[in-house]
């Protein structure tokens, strides 16, 4: 069984919907036992660093998170919970994310050309960084969902791929059991199925 | 690099796709479920539901269209129609909607932008104008395009970027139906006037009419269209691989 995390960020939908598509025993939860003896763990979120790092906290499914990932515990985070798996986050300000990856989260604005619109908005290809299980359903440069406006950083010994936006930006991580994408899997059609079906089935 | 998008659009009425299809091997051409599904296998980078009921059980049987179309299909979802109100922003984002255009409503609320982008993010927020010339000025058009609100266009795209929306859709009255091309004029002075993606709409009639869109507007995102989809007329990964031989970067 997965366990998607719960923690009042965002809406589920899409991501609910996209497991069941592949046939994936789910449980959308906000409770730490059954997060502990999930199989694997995910954590969604969109909206702002600050506030859904601060539910997270509150919730108190981040040391319990932490515990299962340091224990060898599958885990991916999605969007902004990829981003939340980093040291820490200069989205307006600097916050404190769970540490579980080295790097951190800058704003696209400033650091890449100034004729580029921000938010990075829809379909890029990835280019693969390294060898990964997450991608062996898929091959380089199929196309993504993106929705962002900040990116991973200093993440050097875990990207494992990159879309090109003005320089080549984080598109997904992984270090051991750890993985993160920076994309909507749940909106990336048959590739992103693709990628979450390979989540599942990682031993 | 990112690549340019093709959206289809349709029209919704009573739980049925308005304008009728003739896509061979669909059983039923003005289920939207079924041409949401071809759409999306056939390469359709994001999908646009428009509501046109007006009635309440009309809203109810669309919102539950939504909520099945979103449970099989995993791109992009925008929807418009009827959105007046944050609550309507909430009532379509439950049932799986990923962005949420308004046209009308921006007008008659003009708070509803501010308060939608900070609700939910500017990327959520979609401004959807229909533009007509009058006398040599570009003019909004509310209620359908029926009625000239006298509000220039340029002013009230910049207005809304400012207020938080984070993508426009330029819909032209002057060159939508007539299927000889985008209106190239008007969406040059949108591109240069904001900074968020703009998407084109209204005058499609042929593959090339694409190629010009993307060739003649580098920072154009996307083209919408509908009936040349819906008939058949074009298909899209012919469309694409057209686009691709022309150097536009697609999704393929």
């Amino acid at each position: 069984m997965i366990a998607i995390v719960d923690y009042g960020v965002g809406n589920l939908f899409s991501l609910i919907s996209s497991f069941e598509k592949i046939g994936a025993d789910i449980k959308v939860t906000s409770d730490a036992n059954v997060i502990s003896s999930a199989d694997g763990i995910i954590l969604p979120g969109v909206g702002a660093f600050e506030d859904a790092a601060r539910k997270l906290r509150e919730s108190g499914l981040d040391k319990v998170i932490i515990s299962q990932a340091k224990a060898g515990k599958k885990l991916m985070g999605i969007c902004l919970g990829m981003q939340m798996l980093f040291e820490k986050s200069f989205e307006y300000g600097e916050h404190k994310g769970l540490g579980l990856l080295k790097g951190s989260i800058v704003p696209m604005k400033g650091t890449i050309p100034d004729k580029l619109k921000i938010p990075h908005i829809g379909w890029n290809a990835l280019h693969f960084a390294k060898d990964s299980n997450l991608f062996k359903y898929i091959k380089p440069d199929d196309c993504v969902y993106f929705v962002h406006s900040f990116y991973a950083t200093d993440c050097h010994d875990s990207v494992i791929a990159t879309a090109e936006y003005g320089k080549e930006l984080t598109a997904a991580v992984q270090k051991d059991n750890i993985m993160g994408c920076q994309f909507h899997p749940e909106k990336s059609g048959e590739v992103g199925l693709s990628i979450l079906r390979a989540f599942c089935e990682m031993e | 690099m990112i690549t340019k998008r093709i959206i289809p659009c349709l029209d919704i009425k009573n739980g049925r796709v308005v304008k009728g299809t003739n896509f061979k091997g669909l059983n039923d051409v003005s289920s939207p479920i079924e041409l949401a599904r071809l759409y999306s296998d056939s390469l359709a980078d994001e999908l646009v539901f428009y509501d046109i009921t007006a009635s309440f059980e009309g809203r109810q049987l669309f919102t539950d269209i939504l909520t099945q179309v979103a449970s099989e299909i995993f791109i992009p979802l925008t929807v418009g129609g009827g959105i007046n109100t944050v609550d309507d922003f909430d009532r379509v984002l439950k049932c799986g909607a990923d962005k949420v255009s308004v046209n009308s409503g921006a007008i008659k609320n003009p708070n509803l932008i501010k308060e939608a982008a900070h609700k939910y993010g500017d990327q959520c927020v979609v401004l959807s104008v229909d533009i007509k010339r009058v006398d040599g000025e570009f003019h909004v058009f509310a209620k359908g395009g029926r009625e000239d609100t006298g509000i220039e266009a340029i002013n009230w795209i910049k207005q809304g970027v400012a207020n938080g929306a984070g993508e426009i859709v330029v819909n032209s009255i002057d060159t939508d139906g007539v299927k000889k091309g985008f209106d190239i004029e008007l969406l040059k002075l949108v591109c240069d006037a904001v900074k968020v993606p703009v998407i084109a709409s209204g005058g499609a009639g042929n593959t090339q009419h694409f190629i010009d869109l993307f060739k003649q507007i580098p920072d154009i995102d996307a083209g919408l269209a509908a009936s040349i989809f819906h008939f058949g007329e074009v298909a899209i990964p012919d469309l694409k691989q057209e686009l691709r031989k022309n150097d536009i970067i697609v999704r393929l």
